[in-house]
């Protein structure tokens, strides 16, 4: 009798053992699987990383095969025999080319991203803090601005330059990208948050609207002005439909549309100016991933 | 007293709403709106002289081989790449949602959403090019695995290319998926599911039955989120092959840089309005359906 209970016994301590080592192996396995797709992001960082810092000779031995169109296959090093900052010095201090556009693309950004804090912020507090008859509508009217692609509002946005005479101009690239839909939406999904009862507090306490906006909104809303910030500036800094279609003069474009122009034959080149271009982005989304997750829930909230 | 109360509030409100909204409003019809009209206006007239056309710029349009071209592959594109990303993050999220350190590997994945279109274009180059790193990975498992031999297939310019795109496509935006699902997986009620799991009910059916449902809503911004986002794929696409691609990935953001460059502006408008309508409608008809279900 005594046995069997201890055999009993024995049996539901191994089968705990057995769900537990069960369930463990299920916890590496679901972390494996997850780390895979991610090995998928960081190779792609690797091979620019070590392409920009190898030699040239070294990246020409590399890609011997895409210059004379051969059949073996290209070949890499995650350490080059012979790293070097050489490109990174040529393309700093020997290319003025590459400064003006790195200023343009800085310009472009840091006018659009102060333009649109200007006109999107109060634009989203009226939203989100007026009732007003065909305010819904109009809203909506946001939303379907926001969600149309470039292709669609190309058009449109060309013939209004054209008549500003703004075309070929940075003011071109800029303008139509201040008066976008999009942040309105997101710096919207941070004031919606706020409770009516509160600015009815403090009318009460004698606070104008312009009072309440600064004191109670800006402060309280803070997360969706963030997260415009953060998205926004991703955006345009990888911005290439608008440039593209209204600068004309190369010498107007942003560094986005620079690398392309790069060939094989400067590849060593051409990765450290990759490395370079992704440095801002790398810098904000590091500094501003709570935020960029923010935005990404705000542009997912229905009004 | 409570009337003229509400018509006071009204009327502050109203002025308020103008005062703040003001600047947007009037950039948004300056440079959208009244060019919009613009260009339905256009639309209906030759180009040249300006003359009234009737709908013979719809007609060219919609004979026209290459916007028809574009229209199937966008259309393609579209319907392989939603349910695509949309199955794939959810396989993600889900294991993510029960994860807690998931914060590290939601930001690997986020990554590729800072990494510029011209960057990454590099890099796919080097990898889906002939000689590619693909293509030698690929050449080195036939060799181990004895199955097959070398391989020496251009995927940039060939039907693969479609693929390619839709790899990208996948690679970049299923960060930005993940979370939208995310949050709102980890928006479902513990409770919920707790309930039914007392009620006996098998981790299969918790979430076909109780997580699945309170995800339509999420299902809806995602889709919606991802159709805008599957237009941007341009970049790439223009990157790899510039503006007259492989006919596989002529899209129609293609046809009317093309049209827009050759100046052929008739036809651009009578596409515009065309493409624009269509949009407008799916947009409304996905938010009624959200609607009627939400109630």
């Amino acid at each position: 009798m005594r046995g069997l209970q201890r055999l009993a016994e024995y049996c539901s301590r191994a089968e705990g053992r057995c769900r537990r080592m069960g369930r463990s192996i299920r916890t590496v396995l679901q972390v494996l699987a997850l780390l895979f797709p991610t090995l998928l992001v960081l190779l792609p960082l690797l091979l620019l990383v070590t392409g920009s810092v190898a030699g040239n000779g070294e990246l020409g031995r590399y890609l011997e095969t895409v210059f004379y169109d051969g059949t073996d296959y290209i070949t890499w090093k995650i350490v080059p025999d012979y790293p070097t900052f050489a490109n990174y010095g040529k393309l700093l201090f020997m290319t003025p080319q590459f400064f003006v556009l790195f200023w343009n693309s800085v310009k472009m950004e840091v006018c659009i991203l102060a333009g649109q804090m200007l006109v999107s912020v109060p634009a989203a507090w009226a939203f989100a803090a007026y009732q007003v008859r065909y305010g819904k509508a109009l809203f909506t009217l946001y939303v379907v601005l926001m969600l149309l692609p470039f292709q669609v509002t190309m058009l449109s946005s060309y013939l209004v330059l054209d008549r500003l005479a703004l075309l070929n101009t940075h003011g071109a690239v800029i303008l139509p990208a201040v008066f976008s839909a999009f942040p309105v939406f997101l710096i919207y999904g941070g004031f919606r948050g706020i409770p009516p009862q509160l600015l009815e507090a403090a009318r009460m306490d004698g606070a104008g609207e312009w009072k309440i906006f600064c004191s109670v909104g800006l402060p309280l809303g803070r997360s969706g002005l963030l997260s415009a910030f953060v998205l926004g500036f991703l955006e345009y800094w990888n911005m290439m439909e608008q440039p593209l279609s209204f600068l004309a003069d190369q010498s107007l474009w942003p560094l986005s549309l620079y690398l392309p122009q790069i060939t094989w034959s400067q590849a060593g080149y051409a990765f450290a100016a990759s490395v370079i271009t992704l440095i801002p982005a790398v810098f904000v989304f590091v500094w501003g991933q709570d935020y960029l997750e923010q935005g990404i829930v705000f542009s997912g909230l229905k009004e | 007293m409570k009337k003229r109360n509400a018509g006071v509030k009204r009327r502050r409100d109203t002025r308020a709403f103008f005062l703040f909204a003001a600047p947007s409003l009037a950039g948004v019809l300056i440079f959208v709106l009244i060019p919009f009209l613009d260009v339905v206006g256009r639309s209906f007239r030759t180009v040249a002289a300006g003359r009234f056309a009737g709908i013979s710029n719809y007609r060219t349009v919609f004979t026209n081989q290459a916007f028809l071209l574009a229209v199937k592959n966008t259309v393609r594109f579209t319907l392989v790449c939603i349910p695509l990303l949309v199955a794939v993050s959810l396989l993600i999220a889900l294991p993510l949602s029960r994860l807690k350190s998931a914060g590290t590997v939601k930001s690997l994945y986020l990554f590729p959403l800072a990494m510029p279109t011209a960057t990454i274009v590099m890099v796919w180059k080097i990898v889906f090019y002939r000689q590619g790193f693909l293509n030698l990975f690929l050449t080195r498992l036939g060799a181990w695995t004895g199955l097959w031999g070398e391989i020496h297939y251009d995927y940039l310019n060939s039907s693969a290319a479609f693929a390619v795109l839709v790899f990208s496509y996948i690679w970049k935006n299923t960060g930005y998926t993940i979370v939208l699902w995310l949050a709102g997986i980890l928006g479902i009620p513990d409770e919920l599911r707790e309930a039914a799991r007392v009620d006996g009910a098998s981790e299969r059916q918790v979430f076909l039955r109780v997580v699945f449902p309170n995800l339509k809503g999420c299902l809806y911004t995602i889709v919606i989120l991802s159709f805008l986002n599957s237009f941007k794929i341009y970049r790439e696409a223009y990157l790899v092959a510039g503006s007259y691609p492989q006919q596989d990935i002529y899209l129609l953001q293609h046809l009317f840089n093309n049209w827009f460059v050759n100046l052929e502006l008739d036809k651009m408008a009578a596409a515009t309005v065309c493409v624009g309508v269509f949009l407008f409608i799916v947009i409304m008809l996905l938010q009624r359906m959200w609607d009627s279900r939400e109630e």
